[in-house]
């Protein structure tokens, strides 16, 4: 052991002639960061994308991204003599002919789902939990634009192959790509070299996967990570935990272990699914030809939502008075709204911290609850997403459970407008609940079970008292102040600059914060426990004193 | 509630500076009291990690010793690539076995008391900010960016037209006739092949209710010469018969032939072919948006995203009796762009 700690002694030493390598260690060796399942989210996107990269490399080795067309000769017997793009058939052979091809393939396909499903749920962690407060606007900026760029760089990867399901896709791309107003058809031409599909799509296309994306992710998880580091990690609030400071387990060793042996956890995960689950099979599916199609084309899934508003859109376009075709039954779903809806959640954190007004750094996680107009945001967004990825496979539903195709349909086209307002409801009102109950436990403690019959005939329940560790999650709540519309005029008569901005936020203010439950004051903490110590415990505690059986004691505990 | 105590509450209140609480005491876990358990945990680790080794050199004899088209037949979960499947058990299992055992290390013979670090503002401190601002300030004073108005014009004019030539250079990256697009295979004339057979079609040899995928004849010398399957797709067509009298229109008197229609099998959404049709409502639904066209009724579009009718080509026998063009599409197949008018 000794040895070990002398020669890495040595070696920083050395290092350090050229380097401050000793002063960054020290900085950050026994660095803390906090601990909770939540934020393994993260990690795991982060590994994906080094198992991306990894298996990447490998693939690129058989891969040939080319469009020319060749006669397959390979081992796949049921495609032998068959013309195909040499992409494809490159890719049946490292499929078929390349020991552990298929297995580096099918790794990197199932990194890939998980990258971007790990993705969408720390993003539901850090949003429901309020992490992206300042200072940490930015870090939610990159964030979500990983998740578009990442989108991006999924469905460029599974385009590859040029098999017929994903061939489908690009024709889908094309055609969404030819119905933006003005300059789509000349977009088109140029990213497909002409007419759809050319012989320039795939080769272009993998330099797009390979080098331009990765390059930019690397960056942008590079910044994201050192923003983490400079930030420190937010934590729970909790007994010990406070706004100032950051309580956890230091970085060497217990996180070089944990994190590290995470990694492995993941790609071990990984490349078990890769040799145990099959996932994008393109042999079966043949090589791409323009006129044909496999039914129940589904893409992966996180494009789902994507075809899935593709499916609902009504059939509306135009021709206006010059003969241009406006095609919002493509345009519309295919970018307005991603553009939308990404331009929404990059700007979420700056709309809230507008409306709350608040400066100050948060490092400590807000509850759910206690924010429950945010909460009821985020799943409203979750049931509007929801829908969507469910009509993307409304072909697929409508088969399994024998409906109609078209029904399912309209009931989509229903439900984007009124599930996500409904839901935000109900999630405001039981948000809303729970601070009740976080109140009541605070004030009177749990409830019990236990029905008491005093000696007068008054029936009570035994309320139990919270722990300090309870005491101290629901204190941290923080109750935010309604921001008050401002008056039209000051005393001078001079008109409040920016009045109808100032309105709108304190309209905002009310709808966020006007229904929430205060947390009780420490007086009335104290007043509630004297109250009810006066009440009934006293009673109880002489019953129990004169050494006399509890009289009619109903309940889950009585027998 | 009123906004007056919300606020004083909100002002009066410390922004959690102090825990409320203080840490509960620490709980020693099995292994720290016993070293029984901390010699078994430290097996445990060990373990794993041997046998993370040992599944490497199996792999390795997966991977010299197991043919890559040899199969395994696991019954239930039907037949596998025998190679792929053990290569991936065994370094998956290889990799994951230093993961867990790394855990469960940290977990259970690492220290496990939190410790606690406080946080500092993040801000730099006022004398680093103003220092910052006076550098950047004598910074700008010693290049004269202020008072040398004609070298900061001019440089910036430079600056934003600096790019001009990367944007120029994406010009070639494809061609900007889109006429193109209104332009198919199809002329008068051309016979009707059969998809993967090639042969010509008679109107015999449709039955009413078939519906068959055809191109146009030189549809694959085009395509061999040009190197591309743009051709193939704009000219996929498909072929349904029907009764006459079950035609209600049509995009052109008589474009039928004797109850035989043929349409562009490419989607007016976006381009997907299609070839779902149903007989008796004569239907066409394509499989990836559900747009739904009504073939006895001018290919118009009844349900979903599609806003264009299926174009028609009008069609005829030749003297030989075989089905042919009478015309090409009188109208862009495909989805719509904004130049189709």
């Amino acid at each position: 052991m000794s040895v070990i700690v002398k020669e890495a002694g040595r070696a920083i030493s050395r290092a350090d002639e050229r380097a401050p390598i000793s002063s960054l260690l020290k900085a950050n060796l026994r660095k803390v960061f906090p601990d909770h399942w939540s934020f393994m989210l993260g990690e795991i996107a982060l590994y994906s994308f080094i198992i991306l990269l990894l298996t990447g490399v490998y693939l690129t080795i058989w891969f040939k991204p080319s469009m020319t067309e060749v006669v397959y000769n390979g081992s796949y017997a049921p495609l032998v003599g068959i013309k195909m793009s040499e992409a494809y058939a490159s890719a049946l052979d490292l499929s078929f002919d390349v020991r552990g091809g298929l297995l580096l393939r099918q790794i990197h396909h199932w990194a890939a789902l998980f990258f971007m499903a790990a993705m969408v749920v720390h993003m539901f962690r850090i949003f429901f939990t309020g992490a992206f407060r300042k200072p940490r606007e930015l870090n939610w900026v990159i964030g979500g634009s990983m998740f578009l760029i990442v989108l991006l760089e999924g469905f460029a990867g599974y385009s590859l192959p040029d098999d017929l399901l994903s061939g489908v896709g690009v024709r889908i791309v094309a055609g969404i790509i030819e119905a933006v107003p003005i300059v789509g058809t000349y977009l088109m031409f140029f990213i497909f070299g002409g007419q759809f599909p050319g012989n320039d799509f795939i080769p272009r296309l993998y330099t797009f996967h390979v080098l331009l994306v990765p390059g930019i992710l690397l960056a942008l998880i590079g910044l994201h990570l050192i923003l983490i580091f400079y930030h420190k990690h937010t934590q729970y609030p909790g007994p010990g935990r406070s706004n100032t400071n950051v309580v956890g387990f230091p970085l060497f060793p217990v996180y070089v272990a944990k994190a590290g042996g995470f990694f492995f956890v993941v790609f071990g995960v990984t490349a078990l699914m890769g040799g145990l689950v099959s996932i994008n099979p393109i042999w079966a599916y043949g090589p791409y030809v323009p006129d044909q199609v496999t039914a129940g084309s589904q893409p992966d899934w996180y494009i789902g939502f994507l075809d899935g508003m593709l499916r609902a859109m009504p059939n509306w376009e135009w021709e206006d008075f010059l003969g241009r075709t406006w095609s919002w039954n493509i345009f519309i779903p295919g970018a307005v709204m991603p553009g939308i809806l990404v331009g929404l959640l990059l700007a979420y954190p700056f709309i809230e911290a507008w409306v709350t007004g608040d400066k100050r750094e948060h490092h400590l996680l807000e509850r759910p609850r206690n924010n429950p107009t945010r909460t009821g945001i985020g799943v409203a967004a979750i049931v509007f997403y929801g829908i969507l990825v469910i009509n993307g496979a409304n072909d697929l539903i409508a088969i399994t459970f024998n409906l109609s195709i078209n029904q399912l349909i309209w009931f989509t086209r229903i439900a984007i407008f009124i599930a996500p307002p409904l839901a935000f409801l109900a999630t405001r009102r039981f948000c809303l609940g729970l601070q009740r109950r976080d109140r009541e436990k605070l004030l009177h403690g749990r409830e019990s079970g236990q029905i008491l019959r005093l000696p007068h005939g008054e029936f009570i329940e035994i309320h139990t008292p919270i722990s300090d560790d309870e005491k101290a999650v629901i204190l941290s709540k923080e109750d935010y102040p309604v921001v008050a519309a401002p008056p039209a005029t000051d005393e001078n008569g001079v008109r409040t600059p920016g009045l109808r901005a100032k309105r709108w936020r304190a309209r905002l203010s009310r709808a966020y914060f006007g229904d929430n439950i205060q947390k009780p004051t420490p007086a009335e903490i104290e007043a509630a426990a004297h109250h009810s110590h006066e009440e009934h415990d006293h009673e109880v505690e002489e019953l129990h004193a004169g050494g006399k059986e509890v009289p009619a004691v109903l309940g889950p505990d009585s027998h | 509630m009123s906004e007056k105590t919300s606020t004083e509450l909100a002002t009066a209140e410390h922004h959690g500076e102090e825990p409320l609480f203080p840490l509960p005491p620490h709980r020693h876990r099995l292994t720290d009291t016993d070293p029984r358990a901390a010699r078994r945990a430290e097996r445990q680790v060990a373990t794993m990690f041997v046998l993370s080794a040992l599944l490497v050199v199996a792999f390795v004899a997966v991977y010299v010793g197991v043919d890559v088209r040899s199969t395994l037949n696991l019954g239930p979960f039907g037949v596998v690539n025998a190679s792929n499947l053990l290569l991936g058990l065994t370094m998956g299992g290889a990799i994951l076995l230093i993961g867990i055992g790394a855990i469960h290390w940290a977990k259970k013979l690492m220290s496990d008391e939190e410790i606690v670090d406080e946080r500092h503002p993040l801000g730099s401190p006022k004398e680093d900010q103003d220092a910052a601002l006076e550098a950047f300030q004598t910074g700008v004073a010693e290049s004269g960016f202020v008072e040398r108005k004609i070298v900061r014009r001019s440089l910036i004019g430079a600056l934003l037209l600096f790019p001009v030539p990367l944007i120029v250079f994406l010009k070639d990256m494809g061609p900007t006739d889109v006429n193109v697009l209104r332009e198919t295979l199809w002329k008068k004339g051309d016979r009707i092949l059969v998809d993967i057979t090639l042969q010509p079609l008679r109107p015999e040899d449709l039955n009413v209710g078939t519906l068959v995928s055809a191109s146009p004849e030189g549809l694959n010398e085009v395509q061999e010469l040009e190197h591309t399957q743009n051709a193939r797709a704009k000219a996929s067509i498909i072929l349904v018969r029907m009764k006459p009298e079950e035609i209600r229109s049509q995009q052109g008197d008589n474009w039928d032939y004797q109850g035989i229609l043929a349409f562009s099998k490419i989607c007016t959404h976006v381009g997907c072919p299609i070839a779902l049709y149903q007989q008796r409502t004569h239907h066409l639904l394509c499989p990836c948006h559900q747009s739904t066209f009504d073939l006895s009724d001018s290919g118009n579009v009844v349900f979903g995203p599609a806003a264009r009718q299926m174009p028609q080509l009008p069609i005829t026998v030749d003297e030989e009796g075989y089905l042919v063009a009478a015309d090409g599409f009188q109208q862009p197949v495909g989805p719509s762009f904004w130049e189709r008018g």
